[in-house]
């Protein structure tokens, strides 16, 4: 853990709710992350993570409130997004019609309607790794991890693992220094802790 | 494809795991910190606290094992038990828990549940029912079933209630059927299908598991999401890695 703990992480804190659980998980990989919403806080990490749990609308809200909208998307050192901090990258989400930060190409929409499909995904579900990346050093291939969501994006060019649900849809997603992971790291066992270890080696 | 949940669920009062049948007479089972983490390692998919005490008693669930549990587990847990308004539930949101579980209150005011979606998302806010069938063969849902002297039975139908919830923003639900619960002889099947056609978000069978097969069976004949037990878990008569290894044998999708 010696590596890692020199890193310097920040929890983009703009008042979601799942940050509690992300910072434990750090804890429990050996780093002392901060909570912050001040602007030189956040551009002074080697790695940033953008929490969210809920609605896209209101977790727009919370940044441009807190004044964060150029802020994160002017980052340029590793920035996780989990879950609905994952939508957020993206240009514009279905969910309430909401403009998005933009920086990563893509539209957030609902699942397709099925008389079977349970929306919202909830539960373990395997990962399809779709292109090469650092984040899956000793990750194997068909690892479970941990969903909660109603929206997503379907695969596209910038998936690195895709997840089915009535479809394939992006689980975790990299364009230049942005990443994203639907899933809950935090929540995902032992491979959610490597995944996150992997993501703070970057 | 998204697996089946195996959900320990681990009745809490005063702050200690506690069993017993029927809903009554009460004993004290462990600490909550070394079942969570056990259950974690052996592989269940989630977790589910219920402070049995607090609805009964008008107060909220306490924080500070939620914390607790939070800093040590890296499986989802959701927590239940005298959530009555956003305020309630922000703070075990906050302590660390991944969902509350809403049943009492919400039968008193169901406005609570469009009030946490609104606040937290639907996929926060699990409602819990307590259903039991009436002499007439409907089934109806029962109130402050964690206290025996202060259980209500409500006119409200369990069907309406699902119906209901769904509407208002639950984005899972957990029915306990309390005529099978802590009697170990099966989970109640025909009343988990009838539920199940009409509940189209997840759906947590609660009540009445005692072997392998009782598993196997809800998930194969109510297509629930997720199976809930207890003392089946806490007495190691099941285990979790014998109970997915059964399950993967009879094509039931599990993560390993």
């Amino acid at each position: 853990m010696a590596t890692v703990s020199k890193h310097d992480v920040v929890l983009v804190d703009a008042g979601g709710s799942n940050i509690g659980s992300l910072r434990y998980a750090l804890h429990r990989l050996g780093i002392e992350a901060s909570l912050s919403a001040d602007p030189g806080r956040i551009r002074a990490a080697t790695h940033v993570i953008l929490p969210g749990v809920g609605a896209a609308a209101p977790g727009m809200r919370r940044l441009h409130d807190a004044g964060l909208i150029d802020v994160v998307c002017g980052l340029t050192q590793p920035v996780l997004g989990v879950c609905l901090g994952m939508q957020l990258l993206f240009e514009r989400s279905e969910e309430g019609d909401t403009p998005c930060l933009g920086v990563i190409p893509g539209v957030v929409q609902g699942f397709p309607q099925s008389n079977n499909l349970r929306i919202p995904h909830m539960g373990w579900n395997a990962l399809r790794i779709e292109r090469d990346s650092a984040l899956f050093s000793d990750v194997e291939a068909e690892s479970y991890v941990y969903f909660v969501h109603s929206y997503m994006t379907p695969s596209a060019e910038h998936t690195l693992a895709s997840t089915d649900h009535g479809g394939r849809f992006a689980a975790l997603i990299q364009h230049n220094n942005f990443y994203g992971m639907q899933f809950h790291p935090e929540r995902s066992g032992s491979t959610g802790a490597r995944l996150l270890q992997n993501f703070l080696a970057l | 494809m998204l697996t089946r949940r195996i959900i320990p669920c681990l009745d809490v009062k005063d702050g200690k795991v506690v069993k017993g049948v029927r809903f009554r007479d009460h004993v004290v089972v462990g600490d909550i910190v070394e079942f969570a983490q056990k259950y974690r390692d052996a592989g269940a998919d989630e977790l589910v606290f219920y402070d049995i005490s607090a609805s009964p008693e008008g107060r909220p669930v306490e924080h500070a094992w939620i914390e607790a549990i939070a800093r040590i587990i890296d499986i989802p847990f959701c927590v239940a038990g005298g959530i009555r308004g956003v305020e309630d539930a922000r703070a075990a949101l906050h302590a660390g828990a991944d969902k509350i579980s809403v049943n009492s209150p919400a039968l008193e005011r169901p406005e609570l549940i469009d009030e946490l979606a609104g606040a937290f998302g639907v996929q926060c806010v699990v409602v819990g029912i307590d259903s039991l069938r009436d002499a007439d063969g409907e089934w109806r849902v029962r109130q402050y079933t964690g206290d025996p002297e202060k259980t209500r039975a409500l006119p409200r139908r369990t069907l309406d209630w699902i119906v209901e919830a769904q509407q208002r923003g639950a984005g899972e639900i957990v029915l306990n059927c309390m005529g099978s619960d802590g009697v170990r002889s099966g989970y109640d099947i025909e009343q988990l299908g009838a539920v199940r056609a009409v509940c189209n978000v997840p759906l947590i069978a609660s009540g009445g598991a005692g072997t392998l097969k009782h598993f196997r069976d809800v998930f194969r004949f109510a297509d629930v999401d997720g199976a809930l037990a207890a003392s089946v878990f806490h007495s190691s008569e099941v285990t979790i890695p014998g109970l997915k290894k059964f399950l993967a044998a009879n094509a039931i999708p599990v993560r390993p």
